[in-house]
């Protein structure tokens, strides 16, 4: 199997972007931004139409597009901007704390950009004679097996670079999102983590969308990394965890797909990935019901800050 | 004829109204954005919008299951939706407050999932499903009468259930602990909410498409929150918001020839931005 060229390629693509997602996603399930990636994987779609439809090339839509929106979204008022300095903004439901007007901001912002991607499939498909089946399926459905050694390389670039610029904002970002308040009193930038969190994830979202497909990017993102968080609640081997998860979905993913040629390897990929996921839920469930592991308990409220509100989370050891 | 703009509205929606086909998509245009603009008042109060996006994709592998199975369309799409339903009520925990960021990760898993699993069902297929983009992307142009009257049916059993669920459900989904402490089963007005959600999504999408759909449910409601925090007052903006910009947006589809996913979109986006304007 390893000696087809092309299975090279798509593991060493596969790998990168699944270490990759797999920490970038144990922070956003962590900050509860699950949706932002999702609206971020759509994006990838509308942009590569619209490169399409630019006759550009379809990764520099790609890119620009879920970079520029991730950077809207943080403008937005989303979680970057919550807490104290948005709050006396006050946009009705009063959303400081946790992120509720992030719900329907992303929600309403990206069924627009869905409806873009409608129009510049229309400009296209209505250009250019044909073709426009063969960009709808490679950003639909990603391309892993269609990689060239040049692209896998330079999937393999942006990821290690997304990792290290992970590495650089992992120990402030993850005190940023588990309690802002503190953070930001001893002079953590918590608004600009957010944002280039969410530049990290658009980048992420671009790349991912290469391997598995915009539709199945979520899969790579949410999945291992909720199963992680299902597992353990220490951060470090959390993120580990996740990385690993994805990781194996990748190769076992790559594997089945190469064995059965009917089964699409972005499906297989994330088949394995939401498996892994079920399995987590189950074995998680039980532990935390069990009460084998006192700290799950402790786990729970310590994930849960974006959930609730934070005043109810600092006032509750208080009334314990 | 040749669609053309003139000066005179009157004669445009006259012009129309001469094709049964445009007639067909008012109408399910009509139903689509009152029952979305109801269910999605609810749903934007209960920050589901991530549930709600989920659900109205599940009409993709509804639509591969049934090829495959060779069964009625509307049966993939319920096992998708109910399925997905409970998949992500059973992510949100067994408490009565539900723990939102392990929700929206199962529902992220459950979105990933059943797609992967679309995937698979096509591929195992081998056949072409009708139009995936249309799928996605909807359509209002196409619906015959028989498709209206579905709507129809599914939008007066949606209201109905809401109607007997409205008012512990909009306890629960304004403050889950009080609601618990008066009595209000919170969780499994939860589950059943998603149900619904789902049901209406899906049977919905089937015939205008994911994108269209959720662009109803989440933008005039969002829009109309903003706007006002009464119950009563917020719902009927809603519905007037969604009606607006379903028929606007279907009128500038025929006139532009622009996909009716473009500008329904479109507008619903402008409506919120403007509302958040205002109340800035």
């Amino acid at each position: 199997m390893l000696a087809h060229e092309f299975i090279r390629n798509a593991l060493l693509a596969g790998s990168c972007v699944a270490l990759a997602s797999g920490a970038i996603g144990w922070f956003v399930v962590l900050r509860g931004q699950v949706f932002a990636g999702d609206a971020l994987s759509h994006v990838a779609f509308t942009g590569a139409l619209a490169a399409a439809a630019a006759g550009w090339d379809l990764r520099a839509g790609l890119f620009l597009a879920t970079v520029a929106v991730a950077m809207g979204l943080a403008a937005l008022g989303g979680r970057a901007g919550s807490g104290g300095s948005s709050g006396s903004g006050g946009t009705g439901s009063g959303g400081s704390g946790h992120s509720p007007a992030d719900d329907t901001t992303i929600g309403v912002v990206f069924s627009w950009v869905l409806g873009l991607g409608a129009l510049f499939l229309y400009l296209y498909s209505s250009g250019s004679a044909g073709g426009n089946g063969i960009v709808g399926a490679r950003t639909l459905f990603g391309s892993i097996f269609g990689l060239s050694a040049g692209e896998a390389w330079a999937a393999a670039a942006v990821a290690v670079g997304l990792l290290l610029a992970l590495g650089v904002v992992a120990r402030p970002l993850l005190w940023a999102t588990l309690d802002p308040r503190v953070a930001r009193v001893r002079g953590v930038p918590v608004g600009g983590l957010g944002f280039v969190f969410l530049v990290l994830l658009g980048v992420d979202a671009g790349e991912a969308t290469q391997v598995v497909g915009a539709l199945l990017l979520l899969g790579l993102l949410a999945a291992p990394a909720g199963a992680a968080h299902r597992l353990t609640a220490s951060p470090w081997l959390g993120m580990a965890l996740s990385m690993a998860i994805a990781l194996v979905s990748v190769w076992v993913g790559v594997g089945c797909s190469y064995e059965l040629s009917s089964l699409p390897p972005g499906s297989a990929i994330v088949g394995v990935a939401v498996g892994c996921y079920v399995l987590a839920a189950l074995a998680g469930g039980r532990v935390r019901r069990g009460g084998a592991i006192p700290s799950r308990g402790a786990t729970g409220d310590a994930i849960a800050p974006h959930g609730r509100e934070p005043t109810a989370m600092t006032s509750r050891p208080s009334t314990s | 004829m040749e669609p053309h703009l003139s000066i005179d509205p009157v004669n445009d929606v006259q012009q129309l109204l001469s094709y049964p086909f445009m007639v067909n998509a008012l109408e399910a245009g009509t139903i689509v954005a009152v029952m979305a603009a109801l269910v999605g008042w609810l749903m934007v109060l209960r920050r589901q919008s991530f549930a709600g996006h989920t659900l109205s994709l599940m009409s993709f592998p509804g639509a591969a299951l049934a090829a495959l199975a060779g069964w009625p369309l509307v049966w993939g799409y319920y096992v998708f939706c109910v399925g997905g339903a409970l998949g992500i009520a059973a992510g949100a925990g067994v408490g009565a407050t539900r723990d939102r960021a392990q929700e929206s990760a199962a529902t992220g898993a459950v979105q990933a999932g059943a797609l992967a699993l679309g995937f698979v069902f096509l591929s195992l297929y081998g056949g072409v499903l009708e139009d995936l983009e249309t799928l996605l992307f909807g359509s209002f142009l196409g619906i015959d009468s028989g498709q209206v009257l579905t709507l129809l049916a599914v939008g007066v059993a949606v209201l109905a259930v809401l109607a007997l669920a409205g008012r512990p459900l909009l306890l629960a989904s304004v403050d889950e602990v009080v609601a618990d402490a008066r009595g209000v089963p919170v969780r499994a007005l939860s589950v059943a909410f998603l149900v619904v959600l789902g049901l209406a999504v899906a049977a919905t999408a089937q015939i205008t498409g994911a994108l269209l759909v959720f662009a109803l449910l989440v933008a005039p409601a969002a829009a109309a929150q903003l706007l006002t925090p009464r119950i009563g007052l917020g719902l009927a903006l809603s519905v007037g918001l969604a009606l607006a910009v379903t028929w606007v947006g279907l009128g500038l589809s025929y006139f532009t020839n622009w996909p009716v996913g473009f500008t329904v979109t479109t507008l619903a986006f402008i409506l919120y931005a403007a509302a958040r304007v205002v109340k800035r």
